[in-house]
């Protein structure tokens, strides 16, 4: 079977492990997207922006206040959650009677604030973040070196996306929030403030997208456009798992990594398209998306 | 009367034009047009405008005569931009010449613009070698480095340092192929070997996938033949899956010196390049960049150097010339040696190559290092001669 493909499987677990470590990426921002979108009914195109915000605050905490990298996966997606309900408070709020193209542009506008401040402030060429001494080094897995960085990002985010899925699907709090969306005004009768529920899970949406960044700045260059750069995949990835559902954004995101891993082994040059082609076939069969439900 | 009056402007107008010698809307007007934000504003960006101020503050502001005004504008990365932006400035702007122009595709753009109006172009920024090949122009000058220079000068030195079998990592479009292209024109004519590619589509963020595949391919060298962030993050990424432990040598084809300050030393270190200018090399470099940093927060590229070099030569050449006549100064140009801190002693070959010495440089450890900016060993000067392609061999229908 793996003559097929005129590869040794050394080569391709290799392939198909780095495409994990990818994947799990894809899987923490999508999800946090998933959220925002299922709850809010928001297209929050700020989330790239917020990933590169979390990532300079990790930068930020270490070069100007000595905190480490421990303080900052801690710290930063707290700071990213702070800024996150202030927009939603002062901004977003205003526009959930509209048409969702408004808190779109709203939130488009808002990622290119953000970018060009930062890209002002610390330019384009992205400063370097150091791996914590706790996880330098790597293992011998025989067919590949794992550094013990990505295997850590792996753990890291699979933990975080299924707690994150367990109390969504699974808790009282999460059945609150899913009964808000569905019908605001009567979970209000009950006696919940749904405004403040909202804003708080604007707040944890784009705090998964810091916590994104603090687990990508030792490994990409910290800087200004790293999320444009992946704001694009995983709203694909978010389109093929289908809007809003938390589980589809965790699959797709871990599978479309494994996808694109195996592309970069049979033909790298597609590797940055393969995504988006699964986008397409699958809107065309299944316009809701792989997981999502037809309105 | 009247013919009293005329034959007294006719005077006067004679009188003003020779005050001025020759000089076209009796204003020097230089356009710095290049990537302001995207992802070469760091190594160009408002740095060259910076480089081409501090040129014409040499002259005191002023040429023969005539007023030195800078402008400038970003071209965003985009050829189309970038045309039209260099056509409105010739045609409405009273530019004269104009500087910088990163990207290749951009600069090409430009360069069929300027080859048409008549206007001096004096590119920094660029990479692509037909500039001064079968695109060349009368009035082109390619001023810090090309692909040609920067993959023969880097192929050959490792080469010599018994690294034979090389692996390319290569962005995959234009200038990608045409660094991996002429690094391996070298290495093959050299006797080495090239054993295997792979091609990643630009802007990619991980390239631990390719990383492996260099890994496997046990070659003595793995060549980056990407720029800006694609070549940081691969070298970032390499040191993190460890492969220069492993033996195999990093070589970079195109970066700057802003890459490695964003790097960092620990993920760049032992990094072989070939730099067109290094602010540490002698009094004159030292001096120059530490008035550069002044005014720019950080220390000159090779890109930003090149400009102040080029718009200098072009003010000189003015200055000698006693107009801003294309073709008079275009001559003058040539006919000038190139002195100054960026390049001694060089000289503009027909084809529009400014030839001047080259460096091999080594980034250091973090220990070696005394500071920010203190970054390179120049391992070895490369010789002008031997650092850029003979221009008989360059396709310039302009080489006779």
């Amino acid at each position: 079977m793996f003559d097929l493909l005129g590869v040794s499987p050394q080569v391709l677990f290799g392939q198909l492990l780095l495409g994990l470590i990818n994947g799990s990426f894809y899987a923490l921002l999508s999800l946090g997207l998933a959220v925002i979108f299922g709850m809010l009914n928001v297209i929050n195109f700020a989330h790239g922006a917020l990933y590169m915000v979390g990532a300079f605050v990790a930068w930020l905490l270490l070069n100007y206040l000595g905190l480490g990298y421990w303080w900052a996966l801690f710290l930063a997606p707290t700071v990213v959650g702070l800024v996150g309900m202030a927009l939603e408070k002062t901004m977003l709020s205003r526009l959930y009677k509209l048409d969702h193209l408004y808190g779109l542009l709203l939130t488009f506008g808002l990622a290119l604030i953000l970018e060009g401040a930062f890209r002002h402030q610390y330019g384009v060429s992205g400063q370097p973040y150091p791996i914590p001494d706790l996880l330098k080094g790597g293992q011998n897995l025989g067919f590949m070196f794992l550094p013990n960085y990505r295997g850590w990002v792996v753990a890291a985010s699979l933990i975080v996306c299924f707690g994150t899925w367990f109390a969504i699907e699974r808790t009282r709090l999460g059945a609150y929030l899913r009964a808000a969306t569905e019908n605001p005004v009567l979970v209000q009768a009950f006696g919940i403030n749904v405004p403040v529920m909202v804003s708080l899970t604007y707040a944890f949406g784009v705090a998964l997208a810091g916590l994104a960044g603090v687990l990508a700045a030792p490994i990409y260059q910290v800087s200004p456009l790293m999320g444009s750069n992946l704001i694009i995949i995983v709203f694909a990835v978010v389109v093929i798992g289908g809007m809003g559902s938390i589980l589809g954004a965790i699959v797709t995101g871990l599978g479309l990594g494994l996808m694109e891993g195996l592309t970069k082994v049979v033909y790298p040059e597609a590797s940055n398209i393969v995504v988006f082609v699964v986008m397409a076939i699958v809107l065309l069969i299944k316009p809701a998306g792989l997981f999502g439900r037809e309105r | 009367m009247r013919s009293l009056l005329l034959a007294g402007t006719a005077l006067l107008t004679l009188t003003s034009g020779a005050a001025f010698a020759q000089m076209s809307n009796d204003v020097i007007r230089i356009g710095v047009l290049n990537d302001r934000s995207g992802i070469y504003a760091d190594l160009a960006g408002e740095g060259s405008a910076i480089a081409a101020r501090m040129a014409a503050e040499e002259f005191g502001g002023k040429v023969a005569g005539a007023p030195i005004e800078i402008v400038v504008a970003d071209h965003q990365n985009k050829a189309d931009i970038a045309a039209s932006k260099a056509r409105e400035w010739v045609d409405t702007g009273n530019v004269d010449v104009i500087a910088d122009v990163p990207n290749s595709a951009a600069a090409l753009a430009v360069q069929g613009i300027t080859r048409d109006k008549k206007r001096i172009f004096l590119m920094s920024g660029p990479g692509a070698t037909a500039l001064t090949g079968a695109q060349c122009s009368p009035y082109g000058f390619h001023w810090a480095y090309d692909n040609y220079a920067m993959a023969a000068g880097t192929g050959r030195a490792l080469y010599e340092q018994g690294k034979k079998n090389w692996y390319f990592v290569t962005a995959d479009y234009a200038f990608g192929q045409s660094l991996e292209e002429e690094t391996t024109k070298m290495v093959n004519k050299l006797g080495g070997k090239i054993v295997g590619s792979v091609r990643h589509p630009l802007g990619s963020a991980d390239f631990s996938s390719f990383l492996l595949q260099a890994q496997g391919s046990k070659a003595d060298v793995i060549g980056f033949a990407n720029a800006g962030a694609d070549a940081t993050n691969a070298v970032k990424q390499a040191a993190e899956f460890g492969i220069t432990q492993s033996g195999q040598s990093l070589a970079g084809l195109l970066l700057f010196i802003t890459d490695i300050h964003a790097l960092g030393l620990p993920a760049a270190q032992g990094l072989m390049f070939t730099e067109g200018f290094y602010w540490n090399l002698d009094d004159q470099t030292r001096d120059w960049s530490k008035k550069f940093e002044a005014k720019a927060g950080k220390k000159p590229t090779m890109v930003q150097a090149g400009v102040y070099s080029a718009v200098r030569h072009y003010l000189k050449a003015v200055d000698a010339a006693k107009t801003d006549d294309p073709d008079k100064v275009a001559a003058k140009m040539r006919e000038l040696p190139v002195e100054d801190m960026f390049a001694k002693k060089g000289k503009i070959a027909a084809n529009g190559r400014m030839f001047h010495d080259m460096y091999l440089v080594r980034v250091k450890a973090p220990g070696q290092s005394k500071g920010p900016w203190d970054y390179y060993d120049v391992v070895k000067t490369i010789p002008a001669e031997t650092a850029f392609l003979d221009p008989a061999l360059s396709g310039c229908p302009l080489v006779k």
